[in-house]
């Protein structure tokens, strides 16, 4: 029974579901309307239990002071302030959450993601090296979108902003288009083999 | 050591310090480089140019504080544009944080072009599903979003009467940096209920999305600052993007320099190798 029925419920969602994208009509938009909101709410407890053992977890590692101990109060203590502040006091605009948020979360936020460019240009200094022609196709092609993409490279030629955007528009696309099939395709066989349930690693407990 | 292996050896902190002073002076001496605007970015003006007033304008804001320096400024010009134009602007999220960021460019633009809450705009807030998210609001807005962001009935607000899907929108907007975002608008919005749909992104991740542009999945495609700097333009509001254009330009001047000077030091000292 523990297996059985995850199957079964795989199965009848997933037809049903694939069905409605070809007949649009009851019961099947009425399937798909109800599985939505279904989808939704369970999404929401699996984001509660989420954050319950995310909590669990990093109290555990608080309280056996095992490495890095620090990093997870720190994160405990956040998450309590933030969840604390917003529930109790609201999230509008004056309250001490969103103060937190503007103040903290954004700048910070913000600066993780900014410290990119510092380890990009260390990267591009050390390991872009042109030791094949593909590699070196892909150098110039970087080179030629970075400065063409920026105001910049109008002013190092007037026709390279038009290069770059070729670049885009024609050989990237082509390769996205490629990968973007293969996705699909891959995507397509593994529903298939999770909806008739030959792929059953989703349900866990080894074999 | 000779000097070649110096330099490829070199401390990171002195590349570190100089991306940081190409970064920070440009700001502070602005050098003031011209925008040219490319063609996704003009489409997508100029589909939201060609809507009547009033219509009204879904927004998704599916992003983070994270992406806040290059998704904001094109958020905030496209309402502002959406206002200028009298067009009613319905926002909603994918990203619990999408909300609050949507709020402070409803804020800077609501007030320039005097427009209510409610009234000329809304914002629904955070929705946890993706794709299913979309799918419910393209039928059944109301069953996804009973309530606005701050808890009042959608019932109550002038802006949503009569709402009740897809097709009481003439245009949608996403704003994404990742996932659930782009690819799932185009899935639905624009794939099967046939929606005019455009979208804005991080310069990295615009590459991805040329096959939906090229398809006509997407109507037009900001990518990155630089796409929100050329929105800027067009809409003739310089703000953050505007600014920050001269620093992204020196910056990536820099990072070539970076990539063909390490490239010459690598065929150097390759050549002297026995």
């Amino acid at each position: 029974m523990r297996r059985q029925v995850p199957l079964a419920i795989t199965f009848i969602v997933g037809i049903s579901i694939a069905a409605q994208f070809f007949i649009p009509h009851w019961p099947f938009s009425e399937l798909f309307n109800t599985f939505n909101i279904w989808f939704m709410v369970i999404l929401f407890f699996a984001m509660t239990l989420g954050i319950g053992n995310l909590i669990k977890l990093h109290t555990q590692k608080v309280y056996k002071r095992s490495p890095g101990w620090g990093y997870s109060l720190v994160l405990v203590i956040a998450l309590l302030t933030m969840a604390a502040s917003g529930i109790g006091w609201g999230l509008e605009r004056g309250t001490f959450f969103y103060w937190l948020w503007q103040n903290i979360h954004i700048p910070m936020a913000s600066t993780m993601f900014a410290l990119l460019a510092f380890f990009i240009a260390s990267a591009s200094y050390r390991a872009f090296r042109a030791r094949t022609i593909e590699a070196t196709l892909l150098l110039v092609a970087a080179i030629v979108v970075m400065l063409g993409r920026v105001p910049l490279g109008a002013l190092i030629h007037d026709k390279l902003p038009n290069l770059a955007d070729w670049i885009m528009a024609y050989p990237n696309m082509a390769g996205q288009r490629a990968i973007m099939i293969g996705i699909a395709l891959g995507t397509v066989s593994y529903s298939l083999r999770v909806i008739l349930g030959i792929e059953r690693t989703y349900l866990g407990g080894g074999k | 050591m000779n000097i070649l292996d110096k330099l490829k050896s070199i401390d990171r902190r002195i590349i570190f310090v100089l991306i940081a002073l190409t970064v920070i002076l440009p700001i502070l001496h602005p050098i003031g480089l011209p925008v040219r605007v490319s063609e996704p970015v003009r489409k997508l003006y100029e589909a939201i140019e060609a809507l009547p007033p009033g219509s009204r304008v879904l927004i998704s804001l599916d992003y983070d504080p994270a992406t806040f320096p290059e998704v904001y400024p094109m958020n905030l010009a496209v309402v502002r544009h959406c206002f200028a134009k009298d067009l009613k602007v319905v926002a909603m999220a994918l990203w619990p944080m999408g909300p609050s960021l949507g709020e402070m460019a409803f804020d800077v633009a609501a007030k320039e072009y005097n427009k209510e809450y409610g009234k000329d705009y809304v914002n629904l807030g955070y929705k946890i599903g993706g794709i299913v998210v979309i799918a419910q609001v393209a039928k059944a807005l109301r069953e996804a979003f009973p309530l606005d962001q701050l808890g009042t009935p959608i019932d109550s607000l002038p802006i949503m009467d009569g709402v009740t899907g897809f097709k009481d929108f003439k245009f949608i907007v996403d704003f994404s940096a990742g996932d659930p975002g782009i690819p799932y608008w185009v899935m639905i919005a624009s794939s099967r209920y046939h929606m005019p749909l455009g979208a804005g992104c991080t310069a990295v991740s615009a590459p991805n999305f040329y096959p939906y542009l090229a398809a006509g999945q997407l109507v037009g495609l900001l990518g990155g600052m630089k796409g929100a700097a050329e929105y800027e333009k067009l809409v003739k509001a310089s703000g953050l993007a505007t600014s920050g254009m001269d620093a992204q330009s020196i910056a990536h001047a820099v990072i070539v320099f970076f990539i063909v000077f390490g490239n010459v030091i690598y065929f150097m000292t390759r050549r002297r190798r026995p």
